[in-house]
């Protein structure tokens, strides 16, 4: 064997991950890899950054090659270093904290720098970037206090970060340069589609618009147009285009020009030294979009194994934007000519816009709006040069349209020829998948992604990938193959849950057995779903297996770091009473509880307590009338309230009334996750109703019943269920739905995303429209409570579970002789 | 050796600990977390995780091991080794089973 060589790579993004793919595929073997990431990360999926920001993703999601990837092929990760310095004559680099590497071949993937207007106030805090997680990061903590923002920059990606930051809860402002938005993707009517879609978002759109300055003193407080307009803002996000970073290569004494100039081997002037991804230019052409990136990737890996076939060929590259609900499609050249034609098809009622370009009968240009299906297909007639003039009479109607064959999509995937290219970002032909499903014995979409990538960058064409294991595996495809629950099974939960009520199964060795579970008995992980899919399942029948519950659960009260306790009774819709705070100061001061505090539930925390002492603690507290407040479980937590028609000048309703009701009727009851709820007397919602699980807001005519709030990882309003005008018809409409979540929800899944997975429109005709279907709930529920309402405390001061409260034993010198 | 100087107490029976959890010695400043598995073994490691000293008699004891109840890291029973990704090791204390009476092996470890 041959002395493996020492390969450098400068920069840990998607082309140069992508080259070590390929290389690690083509000769394992070949070299000693050594990576200098100036990001303190692992390599991840960049043009993912949008669904981060929106929250649709979390980073976890987007990671392409986590830490074992790093360890599995023997690369050393320097995470966290900038390459300051390349010696070409020692032939090594240098990392600003002082880190030394030689190497035989030099990899430079330094990628690109956002372009700043050098604007006055470009550097105040508060003006940012979207370039990397950091950026993101930033984002989202500036989206935390509602402000304002404004993007400017109306093109791909400042479009993207004004879609999540409005999703975020921002007030946002899009200023562009130019007439129309996207200009150098899209003509100016579908330009025009796209900024009425976004006004209608409640994104406000400037173009012809030049920033003059930022203005703010300390921090940003807005910017200042060139015609003198005033714009308020908290948050600039400047996304005007990007820069390649090449300052590294041209200190090297590399031959640079806009970017590192590189052959079409991605060699630079230095045969030693190549370069990829945003920072190279390629015959006088520099590139930020992920699809020539990858190929070159793949050129450069040729050419470091030695395979001199391969060449960079510029081709065109589909544009798609990643803003959920804007379907927009583009690739080739639209502008007008002279010798050219165009085929226009506008529906406005749909809001679907298409448009091809065409010169000699063969498409040169393809803009697609509201309606992208097609665009795969146009696209592969585009790069064939197909001469279209049979068919030019319903081009426009896609490939549905041609032959006579049927208006199915399915149909239409299956006429797709082999080479025609299903992912963009990647450049995956269809022959590829259906062949990797076929050869690879693959069976479903994370398979193809992990064999092929396809789908596995911006995931639009994951409905054509989803097509194509369909139509290649038959029924055989089961698309919900969803992620399983833990390590110990390869069911999901919503399998599990089904087969729980399906197969009877009432005991957690009994669902181990039936569902052939790999572990003995388990796992931290799946132990607790089990217990609470059955204790929701078979309330009468099922005994509570506390070790599996979480140690919160089985104790009841809620750990902290340092292993003490922490105790929260129950104080109804936040009332109380001058006995029931004596109560407390003199548990306080019997037992040295170091720390008392407010919640944010409307209730009084101790915080501190010795394990030992909580029996001793709840006696005390249960002789003052005090239950648990169960503020440690995955059940009903806090019904808070404002004081109501019974002091308030505003109040519509007895709030605080329907609260106490509401808390005294669903106490005890287990749930997914927890369940924190309101109830409002007025619209003004001093309760904070519209960020709660369930929430309820009194008017004048009845009530408000809203759901699916969150105000924790994730910020979130409520979406209205439907308006009732009882209290009673509350009570049974609240408790149908907390039932519906109950008997749907997936272990720790809050319901704000059970709602987001079953479906808004579902959930309210099931509660709002099907008076049995509620009544069928709310019967379930109140039986379920028979057996559920039993505080835990005092239980366990009658001596339940004594054996957790108490050391087995304490040993003595004396003992120990 | 320290075997030499080794004492062994009786610290309670199997039946005072459920089965999937455990119970604590105090012994002096220390705290001895004594796990008993699904399977009736029993086994004994300081009641600390390596990673932020959590309690690991709290936590919810599977196959050989017990998941910390303060951040989730997976500890062996048997060894005392955070399993996975994490990297530590909690002190693994001699335990044996006399009859259904649990013997600790303690002292002498200096």
């Amino acid at each position: 064997m041959t002395e493996k060589q020492k390969l450098v790579v400068i920069g840990n993004g998607m082309a140069p991950g992508r080259m070590l793919e390929h290389l690690f595929e083509a000769a394992p073997d070949a070299f000693d890899v050594t990576i200098f990431n100036a990001e303190p990360r692992v390599n991840y999926d960049r043009i993912m950054l949008s669904p981060v920001l929106s929250g649709e993703k979390s980073f976890e999601d987007i990671i392409i090659h986590g830490d074992g990837w790093y360890i599995e092929h023997g690369v050393m990760l320097y995470k966290g270093h900038k390459v300051v310095e390349i010696d070409r004559q020692a032939k090594t680099v240098r990392s600003e904290h002082g880190e030394v590497a030689s190497y035989d071949k030099l990899v430079i993937a330094t990628g690109s720098a956002p372009f700043i207007i050098p604007v006055p106030g470009h550097n105040l805090p508060g003006v940012l970037t979207y370039r990397d997680l950091d950026d993101v990061d930033a984002m989202l903590l500036a989206a935390q206090s509602r402000g304002k923002a404004v993007v400017i920059g109306g093109g791909l990606l400042g479009l993207e970060a004004a879609a999540g930051l409005k999703e975020r809860g921002m007030d946002v402002t899009v200023i562009h340069l130019m007439p129309t938005l996207m200009e150098r993707q899209l003509d100016p009517a579908a330009g025009y589609l796209l900024e009425r879609e976004l006004e209608s978002r409640g994104i406000r759109v400037i173009t012809r618009a030049s920033t003059k300055k930022i203005l703010g003193e300390t921090r940003v407080e807005g910017i200042e147009l060139e015609d003198g307009t005033v714009i308020p803002a908290t948050l600039v996000v400047m996304a005007v285009g990007i820069r390649p970073s090449a300052a590294l290569a041209k200190e090297a004494g590399l031959s640079v020009n806009r970017g590192i100039v590189v052959n079409d081997s991605m060699q630079t002037s230095d045969p030693d030294i190549y370069a990829l991804g945003e920072c190279v230019e390629v015959n006088g052409n520099v590139y930020g979009l992920v699809a020539p990136l990858y190929q070159m990737a793949e050129v450069a890996a040729s050419h470091l194994t030695g395979d001199n076939s391969r060449r960079f060929v510029e081709t065109s590259t589909a544009t798609k934007l990643k803003v959920t609900g804007i379907n927009l499609y583009s690739v080739g050249d639209f502008t007008e000519a002279e010798d050219r034609e165009e085929i226009v098809l506008r529906d406005a009622a749909a809001g679907v816009y298409k448009r091809l370009v065409l010169k000699d009968n063969r498409i040169l240009g393809v803009v697609l709006y509201g309606e992208t299906a097609d665009g795969a297909w146009f696209f592969d007639h585009l790069k064939k040069q197909t001469d279209i003039s049979e068919m030019r009479e319903t081009l426009i109607f896609g490939q549905a349209y041609q032959g006579g064959s049927q208006l199915d999509p399915m149909a239409a995937v299956a006429a797709l020829p082999d080479n025609a290219e299903i992912c963009g970002c990647n450049g995956v032909c269809k022959g590829k998948i259906t062949g990797a499903i076929t050869s690879r014995g693959l069976k479903g979409l994370d398979d193809v992604r992990a064999h092929t990538k396809a789908s596995a960058s911006c995931g639009t064409c994951t409905g054509l990938v989803e097509q194509l294991l369909s139509l290649t595996l038959g029924d055989a495809y089961n698309p919900a193959a969803v992620t399983p629950m833990c390590g110990c099974t390869g069911l999901g939960h919503d399998d599990v849950r089904r087969l729980i009520k399906a197969k009877e199964l009432k005991t957690i060795p009994a669902v181990m057995q039936e569902l052939e579970w790999t572990t003995s008995c388990g796992c931290a992980k799946c132990r607790p779903a089990l217990n609470y899919y059955l204790v929701c399942d078979w309330p009468d029948e099922y005994a509570d297996d506390y070790q599996s519950r979480f140690i919160n659960e089985r104790v009841h009260a809620n750990i902290q770091k340092d292993g003490t306790y922490s105790v929260v009774p129950r104080m109804w819709g936040g009332m109380t009473s001058s006995k029931e705070l004596r109560a407390i100061a003199d548990v306080v001061d019997k037992f040295n509880i170091p720390a008392v505090k407010c919640t944010g539930g409307q209730r009084i925390d101790m915080l501190g307590i010795r394990k030992e002492d909580l029996p001793a603690v709840w006696a005390d507290l249960g002789k003052a009338g005090f239950v648990s407040g169960q503020a440690y479980a995955k059940g009903l937590r806090t019904v808070k309230t404002c004081v109501g028609t019974d002091w308030c000048r505003f109040g519509t309703q007895d709030s605080t009334g329907l609260g106490i009701k509401l808390e005294k009727f669903m106490w005890g009851s287990w749930t997914p996750a927890k369940l924190k709820m309101a109830v409002s007397g007025c619209p003004r919602n001093c309760s904070e109703a519209t960020c709660k699980d369930i929430g309820v807001i009194c008017v004048d005519s009845g009530y408000d019943i809203h759901f699916a709030g969150a105000a924790g990882l994730d910020i979130k309003g409520t979406e209205v269920l439907g308006h009732v005008k009882t209290e009673d018809e509350v009570m049974e409409h609240v408790v149908a739905l907390a039932q519906m979540y109950r008997e749907q929800g997936r272990y720790l899944e809050r319901i704000y995303k059970w709602a987001k997975r079953i479906g808004l429109d579902e959930i309210r005709r099931q509660i709002m429209d099907e008076p049995d279907r509620r009544k069928a709930y709310y019967d379930r529920f109140v039986f379920s409570q028979k057996f559920a309402q039993v505080d835990p405390w005092s239980e366990r001061v009658s001596g339940k579970d004594k054996h957790e409260f108490n050391p087995m034993a304490t040993l003595t010198l004396e003992a120990a002789e | 050796m320290n075997a030499m100087t080794q004492t062994w107490v009786k610290v309670g029976r199997i039946g005072d600990i459920p089965r999937r959890g455990a119970r604590c010695v105090k012994n002096g400043d220390m705290s001895i977390a004594i796990f008993r598995t699904a399977d009736d073994r029993v086994f004994a490691l300081e009641d600390k995780c390596p990673h932020r000293n959590g309690p690991l008699s709290q936590g919810i004891v599977h196959d050989g091991c017990v998941t910390c109840p303060l951040h989730n890291w997976v500890i062996s029973l048997e060894t005392g080794a955070a399993q996975g990704a994490d990297e530590g090791q909690t002190l693994s204390i001699p335990v044996r089973l006399e009859g259904d009476e649990i013997v600790l092996g303690i002292g002498g470890l200096a």
